[in-house]
């Protein structure tokens, strides 16, 4: 037994001695292939962990007892960290790529002078439908709330675009800070429950593939996916607004290798590269030469690249803070109402 | 008694391992931690009690009991059957039981929702063989069903090892008194079984009574179970102080009707043969 | 008659337990990345595995966590038992109470708990502090497994063993263990199934660059499990079932020589093998 600690244990503590970099990312958001590349140009090693979810990575990084260099989260914990000072500043300076980056998104409320982040992937919520399911035009959230669809619905399980879309159906900001504005979203998504067939995250796509739904609340790369395995699937950004988002790059504070974390952002914001992600992922990227390389398939879908004009009433989560207290609490009253 | 320090290295691990934590958990619970700073406070307990989360916990009491009793009726007669002689190469078999359990559960789940979808591969043999389709995924069946899939095998394995080395002696005693099967078995066999089953119901119970991912993924997520809710308070809330008191009067309550059952579990002992 | 009722009986709980299995092996085979449409056949998946050095590095930290952690955990827990067994009165509830707790504890809070405690003590995140979860969790799963046995244990033959002369040790070793094994293989069995299946505690406990299987699958949530574990889930299943077949075959050899031999030995035969059946179980037969 003694033997197999010490072998354990040395493995732990032996990994230090060449240059490594070590990244935080959601899973499978990357080319793989990308990081062998980046090792073999600088040299330096990289030690590549993942994710599920921002809260996760969060309560990662706050407890300290983890030492990523580059970690990739979405706009609103972008600004908590930071508010919490748990971010470095990036010398955009050392990454000169950026210059790629579309101008749309950058200074973006979440970090209004990219001082934190770079955006890595960007896209919206919106609703996915099977077309021969849906004969009523989809272009408002109502469609949602419509008995003819009853037990054909799949809402996010997910506290904040569920009750920002109820929110938006009312005309309030997703951001909201008021309690009546929140009790009136809580009555409205009471009211759709019996017509929701599940709350669900990741299962929403493939059971809209299967078509066993009509109608679902998704991210946009969600829709992207499900379109390409099910030609009937179609995606639309409902005209009373939705959620935009971003994934960004960014440096959790103490990080040990600042450098060669910038030289990865860097090497993340190449034209090539930045291309390879996004054909991987089937996310859109904000990274303009990029998106030239893009099959106009996947550029003229609206899914991954809506119009400027979908985008006008669009928003982007702010981080709430101790209100969100209270969006857990109404989400827990639907949930066991 | 010196067998009893046999448990020392134990005692050490656990002081450091789970009563250390134990004591954090305890801290939260009486403290608000809000982004900035902490107080002492009640006020966590006051709200485990609101009838909301009553309800919570209510809900998800009922499916782990349901749950605990069906995986005890499908799991006795199995260990009993591994115990007896209609298979040769137990230890093999027994493996078996456990075998599904090392691939990932996650994926076991999502299996699941293949199998039961409206469309799915369930309803696509049933109605094959003229049987009517099965609607249950997204209901309280599914998410029994879910529980019952992975915690069956914690039900199986204890009682099996107890029943497999039970005093043959003692069987045949009681069978040359004249007594039938139904009473060899009520009379002697079941009770000697019990610790079995005592460690077999605990080991189903208690991670029924915390799963949360079963719970969003086959019950389609319509029902906040007491995982989901306290597993929300550490992650997306952030307020750890009422994840840890819901948590711990939780873990109170369990202990207190463990404590009164091992009563009643001490006076039977007295009727069984040793 | 009876004897087939009971089989029939076996196979449909193996039915139950195996249909999802079945479902992920004939997924991996699934050309289309979707689980709810067959795009057609492809061995892509199995090809891609190989190349990613992401599932490949978790599954070697999955069984390495996954044996030590079950094999210490089995030393500890089952001296627990023994002690716990020999002792009495509140020192025995409370030692008993709060094995509980682990197994009562919502893994969140465990996990977080654990993390808390690992931050404060300055231990650098990694295997180590992954091992130390790990064993913790399913310490109370070994004690709960042997328990039962020891409790079934005539309770004289430890103090006859002695009277025989036998020495303390000796007489744990040659007639306490034997004993108990169908309990200690159960615990165990029961420890490495929780390690290899852990993610919530695992997730918290571990350190940069260390992840393992079930880290890398549910980070995969967002973007939909991507169908190489299921290839991986495949291999896993199929190495797990030759490996079982081989041994015994190979037992079942041994066994006709051993009768022939009219060799004796019974408490021994773990080695090699997972032998939870233990071995004077005929009593059924009388009935």
């Amino acid at each position: 037994m003694v033997p197999l600690m010490l072998l354990v244990l040395t493995l732990s503590g032996c990994s230090r001695n060449k240059e490594t970099l070590y990244v935080y990312n959601w899973g499978d958001y990357i080319d793989e292939s990308v990081l062998g590349e980046f090792e073999k140009e600088t040299g330096i090693k990289v030690v590549y962990d993942t994710f599920a979810t921002n809260e996760d990575m969060y309560v990662k990084i706050k407890s300290g007892g983890s030492q990523y260099d580059l970690i990739f989260p979405s706009d609103y914990m972008i600004t908590r960290m930071r508010d919490e000072g748990m971010l470095e500043k990036i010398n955009l300076a050392n990454i000169p790529n950026f210059k790629y980056i579309d101008d749309r998104f950058k200074g973006q409320d979440y970090d209004p002078k990219n001082e934190y982040s770079v955006p890595y992937m960007w896209g919206t919520v919106g609703i996915l439908y099977n077309t021969t399911m849906v004969d009523d035009p989809v272009d408002s959230w109502d469609i949602l709330w419509n008995p003819k669809y009853s037990k054909q619905i799949i809402m996010l399980d997910s506290q904040r675009e569920a009750i920002g879309v109820a929110l938006l159906r009312l005309g309030y900001s997703i951001n909201t800070t008021d309690v009546d504005q929140l009790n009136e979203a809580a009555e409205l998504l009471k009211q759709q429950k019996p017509l929701v067939l599940a709350y669900a995250l990741d299962e929403a796509k493939d059971k809209m593939v299967a078509g066993e739904a009509a109608l679902a609340l998704v991210w946009s790369g969600e829709a992207l996916y499900a379109m390409d395995e099910n030609p009937d699937l179609d995606y639309a950004i409902p005209d009373e607004g939705t959620n935009l988002w971003f994934d960004g790059m960014a440096i959790p504070k103490g990080a040990k290798n600042k450098e060669a974390a910038e030289k990865f952002i860097d090497f993340l914001c190449r034209t090539e590269i930045a291309f390879r992600n996004a054909d991987y992922t089937g996310y859109a990227t904000p990274h303009t030469e990029a998106r030239k390389l893009l099959d106009p398939e996947i550029l003229n879908n609206k899914a991954a690249y809506p119009d400027e004009e979908d985008l006008v009433n669009a928003e982007v989560f702010v981080s709430l803070g101790e209100v969100l207290r209270d969006y857990d609490r109404i989400w827990t009253e639907v949930k066991a109402y | 008694m010196t067998r009893s320090k046999a448990m020392l290295p134990y005692v050490v691990w656990m002081a450091l391992f789970i009563v250390v934590p134990l004591f954090l958990v305890v801290y939260y619970a009486f403290t608000h931690t809000s982004f900035n700073g902490a107080e002492l406070t009640f006020a966590n307990f006051q709200r485990v009690f609101q009838p909301i989360y009553l309800k919570v916990l209510a809900r998800s009491l009922k499916l782990a009991v349901i749950s605990t009793v069906i995986c005890l009726l499908l799991g006795y007669p199995v260990a009993l059957v591994m115990a007896g002689n209609a298979f040769s190469r137990k230890s093999t078999i027994m493996l078996l039981f456990v075998i599904p359990m090392w691939m990932n559960f996650l994926l076991r789940t999502y299996a699941w929702l293949t199998l039961l979808e409206r469309n799915g591969a369930l309803n696509q043999l049933l109605t094959r063989i003229g049987l009517p389709a099965l609607n249950i995924l997204y209901t309280d069946y599914a998410v029994v069903l879910g529980m019952v899939y992975n915690f069956l095998p914690f039900m199986i394995l204890p009682i099996y090892s107890v029943l497999s080395k039970i005093d043959q002696g003692v069987i045949e005693a009681a069978s040359d008194l004249g007594a039938n099967k139904f009473v060899v078995f009520m009379r002697v066999i079941l009770p000697l079984s019990l610790p079995g089953v005592v460690s077999g119901i605990t080991m189903v119970f208690m991670p029924a009574l915390t799963t949360f991912v079963i719970s969003r993924l086959l019950g389609g997520g319509q029902y906040t179970l007491v995982g989901n809710l306290i597993e929300q308070q550490f992650l997306v809330v952030g307020d750890w102080g009422f994840g840890s008191a819901i948590s711990m009067v939780m873990i109170i309550l369990i202990l207190i009707s463990m404590a009164v059952m091992s009563f009643f579990e001490k006076s039977e002992e007295g009727a069984t043969l040793w | 008659m009876v004897k087939f009722l009971q089989r029939t009986y076996v196979y449909l709980i193996f039915a139950f337990l195996y249909a999802p299995i079945a479902v992920l092996i004939v997924l991996s085979f699934n050309a289309s990345r979707s689980r709810g449409t067959w795009g057609g056949f492809t061995l892509q998946w199995y090809v891609e595995l190989f190349q990613d050095r992401v599932i490949m590095s978790s599954l070697y930290t999955t069984l390495l966590i996954g044996i030590t952690s079950a094999v210490i955990a089995t030393v500890i827990g089952t001296a627990a038992a023994i002690g716990i067994h020999n002792s009495r009165g509140w020192q025995k509830k409370l030692v008993m109470n709060i094995t509980y707790i682990p197994v009562l504890n919502p893994e969140i809070v465990t996990g977080i708990s654990l993390m808390i405690l690992f931050v404060f003590s300055k231990v650098q995140f990694g295997y180590l502090t992954l091992l130390l979860a790990h064993i913790t969790f399913n310490i109370p799963y070994v004690i709960l497994s042997v328990l039962p046995k020891l409790r079934q244990l005539k309770n004289n033959l430890y103090e006859a063993a002695l009277d025989l002369g036998a020495e303390p040790w000796y007489a744990f070793w040659r007639v306490i263990l034997p004993e108990i094994m169908p309990g200690v293989i159960t615990g165990l069995l029961l420890a490495f199934t929780l390690s290899i299946d852990d993610f919530v505690v695992s997730f918290f406990t571990t350190g940069s660059g260390v992840s393992t299987l079930s880290i890398t699958v549910y980070s995969m949530a967002r973007r939909g499990i991507n169908p190489k574990l299921n290839a991986l889930s495949t291999i896993m299943f199929t190495a797990v079932l030759l490996l079982l077949l081989i041994v015994n075959l190979r037992q079942a050899r041994e066994e006709k020589k051993g009768r022939r031999d009219n060799e004796q030995e019974k408490g021994f035969r773990i080695i090699g093998t997972v032998d939870a059946a233990g071995v004077d179980s005929e009593w059924v037969q009388s009935q």
